[in-house]
């Protein structure tokens, strides 16, 4: 042990407050393991044999290892349909629904136009309005214009932009001085180029992060595709994954059904990994600034 | 056009100003039309329709019934037995915010390697509902689920039928809900107690505080809007837990003994009680109105802010 010196934090701390930090840890660690320990579980079962998780004895390490499951999901199922209907649903609506929110976000935040306050008050609010409301009328509606048989139901909302994303970016504009605008004026910028050449890139950072939100977001949406998609075609990633689990818990294929939740579950932890910090950030901001 | 220009009426808006309140009006135009396509248009339509008997064929102004949906959900027994569901379930807000506050608190510590611990508090809350839910589903399953597996290999006899018992079945839905969305209490938390200024516990400890009292006194207040953020946030949501269920227990449990409002307004959805399944939604609607309301009435009493 080398020491209290090699502490380079200014406050030194005592024996007494060291051997907390070790008892805290210890607990925290104890908590983050039972935390993950489903999930962990989840991708040792998907390895398993059913014969050995039907057995009724608890074991993590599956005997034999069998990783045919994962063949089977993949290429044997409409599991690659889902992930590309998902895929179909997400490309338009984080481009468009990125643009449009990102330039709302901009006329909120720097423009003078009349009725500003009362259209930001009116779009926070729906904010608060449950899905449980307009799901009706919006599968009227969508039937109604006979588009329950594509994606379009899933895509259209998405396009006009994402109230939580105008939000954000807005607040995170707030710290650009309004004299960008001033001066943009002077230089006879016009607002359109204002946004983009001026706006835009100052809010890059919060774009990607708020895009990556949207992203999973949508790949983890089930209530929306499973009431407004009519056809078993367009069915997207979580549709499929919740009619295994209906399909095959009957004769408890539990590694089957497993495995296909680790594969839906893989992007969105993989995105989670990369950009946690960015993630996390926004998290706490939306919490704090209520 | 030049005339109007030049005579100085009332307030008129110059022409820069006007070119501006233009292109602003533009730039927030699609959202504020996909707000009246999606979202204010639907509301009144939910409204107009839950006023009504219409099944979605029938004409749904000719079966207008006025509030008749409404006083007959009010003496609907299974109506209040799953809005006694989704109360019930609404335990797990308190649980996660104890959890959740203690386990900031120890994040807060300068520890190496604390962070690598987050990252797997939260990973529950970036995942699919669908799949921790059929996850789930699988470790209570009775006779092969990890708990039960667990426990007879601890105790020897088998543990709690959890799924299939009413009972067990809620506390199976807290626990649930509660590991998924305890890593965004701890993340909101952590950053409360990061903006609470050193010197405030160093003067207390100077004063003689307690461990115990500092967290009463100081880190409790000053967390308090976390504290309120959280418990309005979980309650707008548990109010509107419906997938969880559905994935867990398609048919709403034993009974219907898991089942919560939206799943039985999703219910009379499906069995095309359109108007029936409104009023629910407006009734809900009015719900999360009122309660917001009256946690932002009640919030100066008892949410605190530095400064």
């Amino acid at each position: 042990m080398a020491g209290n010196k090699d502490l380079q934090t200014s406050e030194v701390k005592t024996k007494k407050e060291k051997r907390i930090d070790v008892i805290v840890f210890i607990l925290l660690s104890l908590g983050a393991v039972a935390m993950v320990f489903p999930l962990i579980y989840m991708v040792c079962a998907s390895f398993m044999t059913k014969g050995q998780i039907l057995s009724g004895k608890f074991s993590l390490i599956p005997r034999p290892f069998k990783s045919g499951t994962y063949h089977e999901v993949i290429f044997e199922s409409n599991f690659l349909q889902g992930v590309r209907n998902t895929m179909l649903v997400e490309i338009p609506v984080l481009i468009v629904g990125g643009f449009t929110s990102s330039l709302a976000a901009f006329s909120f935040s720097k423009l003078r136009f009349k009725g500003k306050g009362g259209i930001f008050l009116g779009l926070l609010a729906t904010m608060m309005i449950p899905f449980a409301v307009i799901m009706i009328p919006q599968y009227v509606m969508f039937t109604r214009w006979g588009i329950t048989d594509s994606l379009l139901p899933l895509i259209l909302p998405g396009l006009f932009g994402n109230v939580s994303m105008i939000f954000f970016l807005r607040q995170n504009l707030t710290s650009v001085p309004y004299e960008f605008v001033e001066a943009a004026k002077i230089d006879g910028c016009g607002y359109f180029k204002m946004y983009y050449s001026i706006f835009f890139p100052l809010m890059k950072g919060a774009v990607m992060t708020q895009i990556i939100l949207w992203f999973m977001g949508i790949w983890n949406d089930y209530l929306a595709p499973t009431i407004f998609v009519a056809n078993d075609k367009w069915h997207t990633l979580q549709v499929v994954i919740r009619q295994f689990n209906s399909q095959y818990a009957v004769n408890s294929n539990y590694p089957l059904i497993m495995t296909a939740s680790v594969l839906a579950l893989i992007p969105t932890l993989l995105l989670f990994f990369f950009f946690q910090r960015f993630i996390i950030e926004s998290m706490a901001i939306s919490g704090v600034k209520g | 056009m030049g005339k109007r220009n030049n005579t100085p009426q009332k307030k008129r808006m110059s022409k820069a100003a006007f070119r501006e309140n233009c292109y602003g009006l533009a730039f927030v135009a699609p959202p504020f039309i996909g707000f009246l396509v999606f979202m204010a248009f639907p509301i009144v339509f939910a409204f107009v329709a839950s006023l009504t008997t219409w099944n979605g064929m029938n004409n749904m102004l000719e079966h207008f019934v006025g509030f008749n949906n409404y006083i007959k959900l009010f003496t609907d027994a299974k109506f209040w037995k799953v809005l006694g569901h989704t109360v019930t379930y609404m335990i797990g807000i308190p649980i996660g915010m104890f959890l959740g506050v203690f386990i900031a608190m120890g994040m807060n510590r300068k520890i190496k390697g604390i962070r690598i611990l987050r990252t797997m508090y939260y990973v529950p809350v970036i995942s699919s509902l669908v799949a921790v839910a059929i996850l789930w589903a699988f470790v209570f399953n009775y006779d092969n689920g990890l708990f039960n597996v667990i426990i007879k290999a601890i105790t020897g006899q088998k543990g709690p039928n959890w799924l299939g018992n009413p009972f067990w079945v809620k506390v199976s839905m807290i626990i649930f809900m509660t590991w998924k969305g305890l890593g965004t209490s701890i993340i909101l938390y952590l950053s409360g107690l990061q903006s609470i200024p050193r010197d405030y516990y160093e003067a207390a400890k100077i004063d003689g505080a307690s461990g115990w009292t500092l967290f009463k006194n100081i880190t409790w207040p000053l967390v308090s809007p976390v504290t309120f953020y959280l418990l309005i946030t979980g309650m707008i949501g548990g109010f509107q837990v419906f997938v969880e269920v559905l994935v867990m227990l398609p048919k709403g449990g034993l009974n219907y003994s898991a089942a919560t409002v939206v799943f039985y307004l999703y219910d009379k959805f499906a069995a095309n009680k359109y108007g029936y399944a409104s009023a629910m939604a407006f009734l809900l609607a009015i719900f999360i109105f009122i309660i917001t309301f009256i946690n932002f009435k009640g919030q100066d009493k008892w949410v605190k802010t530095i400064d």
